[in-house]
């Protein structure tokens, strides 16, 4: 060993890097995934940073003055909505705590003349060598459990003309999917005809988060128009600890791990046995952050129903599973079997190689790099890149994202 | 995921720090020519490990070090207490949660794996790591 000249090391101040993403950079580098193309189907802003921004946009003037007149205290528990559970295991977890003024994890104010979402959205793309990144609200992913309809509503307009026309303007590698408030169909047509086509706008989405019989006949001229325009439609998911059945669980381990399948399981079903691949052959079905082990599970169990009780389903002119497997769903969480052929088999099963779309969902504390599929040992380098990168640009007609490290390191 | 490999036989040595600066409990982090290894202390005893997390390689080393959380139960199954063990320090991924037994580096929930460590030596109360 050379001892003979002893260097001194370099300090970092309390333990922490620069940027919450330094390793990433990293861990991409190392596995050359600035060199393939790479789209993250699911991440996040936190946008009540901006509130006053989304608040400039409520056409209704008495819920604009409810939100310019209250304290951002009482505007996300009361009038958008929370969600129960601390994120963050009581600070174990560094992301998904401090929603605003983070600078560590979703740094803001470094971007110049761009706006401060934009920049640290490309800030964590450039980190995990990510070329496109569909953006999705964080708080406002409650708005379904409001029972303020008029918030519901506004709101939503709203948070999608500041997406749209704010932050996802700033940069052709920022993608939106609108919001539409299901409960209100006139407004989701109006949504629907407002931003289809707008830059950067790939599909929209629906909160799996809201108690809405999507089956009814007053929502099928949402999906008509959607079918016309053959637009993705994305079924986001998220937990709700207050739900009944969830309320016995002793921790939000229980909760995250049962919620967000939970009310994915709820809308796929729903949207399968009532035949709407059928109604509206156009509509591309994506299923979002609930992960997918729970997807084989729904292929077996709906299949058996089904053949027992095919009168209940009449649309159908297939098995369950084969609309299941011509849907999408987005990786995040993976969740890796402790055997990789199970992890495998799962992949499979689902028809993993054309279904999975690859996802961050960053800045939430447990997110994923695109390490959590590049890593996979029993997917072929080909299946890991359609699942990052390739799947993707097809659905969504991306055109092929201009390779290589970025210009300037994160 | 990869088990904690040994150093490899070009070693620097790097002078990081008074041993006193080294909290106990807890550590510092340092940068030896572009490796990032956090050097810990508990009970007195120094332990350095790679910045990089065996599951996606997060920063494991600015994680918070805490005692293992434990629940006291009766003799009926009952729960008495729940606490945190400081005896049984643990330092976790801020990215994702992993646990790593702070003295052994060995991940938690699977002890065949442990995270790199780097020998960590005392010399007239400075503390010097060889990586």
């Amino acid at each position: 060993m050379s001892t003979d000249t002893v260097r001194d090391a370099r300090l970092l101040p309390d333990r922490r890097q620069p940027y919450y993403l330094d390793n990433a950079e990293r861990e991409m580098r190392r596995r050359g995934l600035y060199d393939i193309p790479i789209v993250d189907c699911d991440s996040h802003c936190y946008e009540t940073v901006c509130l006053p921004e989304i608040v400039a946009y409520i056409e209704n003037p008495n819920v604009r003055r409810s939100f310019e007149f209250n304290s951002p205290l009482i505007i996300e528990p009361g009038l958008i909505s929370g969600n129960m559970g601390d994120r963050t295991v009581g600070g174990r977890l560094h992301a998904g705590g401090a929603v605003s003024g983070d600078e560590e994890v979703y740094p803001l104010g470094e971007g110049g003349e761009m706006h401060p979402v934009a920049a640290t959205t490309l800030r964590s793309m450039d980190a995990m060598a990510i070329d496109y990144s569909i953006l999705f609200p964080t708080p406002m992913l409650n708005l379904g459990l409001n029972p303020d309809l008029k918030v519901r509503e506004e709101l939503t307009w709203a948070f999608n003309r500041w997406l749209v026309e704010d932050v996802v303007s700033a940069d052709p590698r920022l993608l939106a999917m609108p919001l539409l408030p299901i409960h209100e169909p006139e407004q989701c047509l109006r949504t629907i005809r407002a931003f289809a086509g707008r830059p950067g706008v790939v599909g929209f989405m629906i909160t799996c988060l809201q108690y809405e019989p999507l089956h009814r006949n007053r929502y099928m001229r949402v999906f008509a128009e959607l079918n016309e325009r053959g637009l993705p439609v994305a079924f986001h998911s998220a937990p709700n600890w207050r739900e009944r059945p969830f309320t016995v669980l002793d921790s939000f381990l229980g909760v995250h791990a049962l919620g967000f399948p939970f009310y994915a399981m709820i809308q796929l079903t729903n949207v399968v046995l009532t035949g709407m691949p059928e109604r509206f052959p156009n509509i591309r079905w994506i299923f979002m952050e609930a992960g997918q082990a729970w997807v084989p599970f729904l292929i077996a169990r709906l299949d058996n129903e089904y053949k027992q009780r095919s009168s209940e389903a009449p649309l159908l002119k297939r098995l369950p599973s084969e609309y299941i497997r011509d849907m999408y769903f987005t990786t995040q969480p993976f969740e890796s079997h402790e055997r990789a052929e199970d992890t495998r088999a799962m992949f499979d099963m689902m028809n993993g190689g054309r279904s999975l779309l690859y996802a961050s969902d960053y800045p939430h504390q447990d997110f994923d790099t695109p390490a959590s599929i590049w890593d996979q040992p029993r997917f072929t380098e080909e299946e890991r890149k359609a699942v990052l990168g390739g799947n993707a640009l097809e659905l969504f007609g991306l055109p092929m994202p201009k390779l290589g490290e970025p210009a300037v390191s994160s | 995921m990869s088990d904690g490999a040994a150093p490899g036989s070009a070693l620097q040595r790097y002078r990081v720090c008074p041993v006193d600066d080294v909290p106990e409990g807890g550590g510092v982090l340092v940068d030896l020519g572009g490796r990032e290894v956090g050097v810990f202390k508990h009970q007195g005893e120094l332990h350095a490990y790679d910045n990089r997390c065996l599951h996606q390689g997060g920063p494991v080393c600015s994680g918070e070090v805490l005692g293992v959380t434990r629940l006291e139960l009766d003799a009926g199954g009952e729960v008495v207490r729940e606490y945190l063990d400081d005896s049984d320090r643990r330092l976790i991924c801020p990215w994702h949660g992993w646990e790593y037994d702070l003295v052994t580096g060995e991940l938690a929930h699977d002890r065949r794996f442990r995270l790199r460590r780097f020998e960590v030596t005392v010399e007239d109360g400075i503390v010097y790591v060889d990586a």
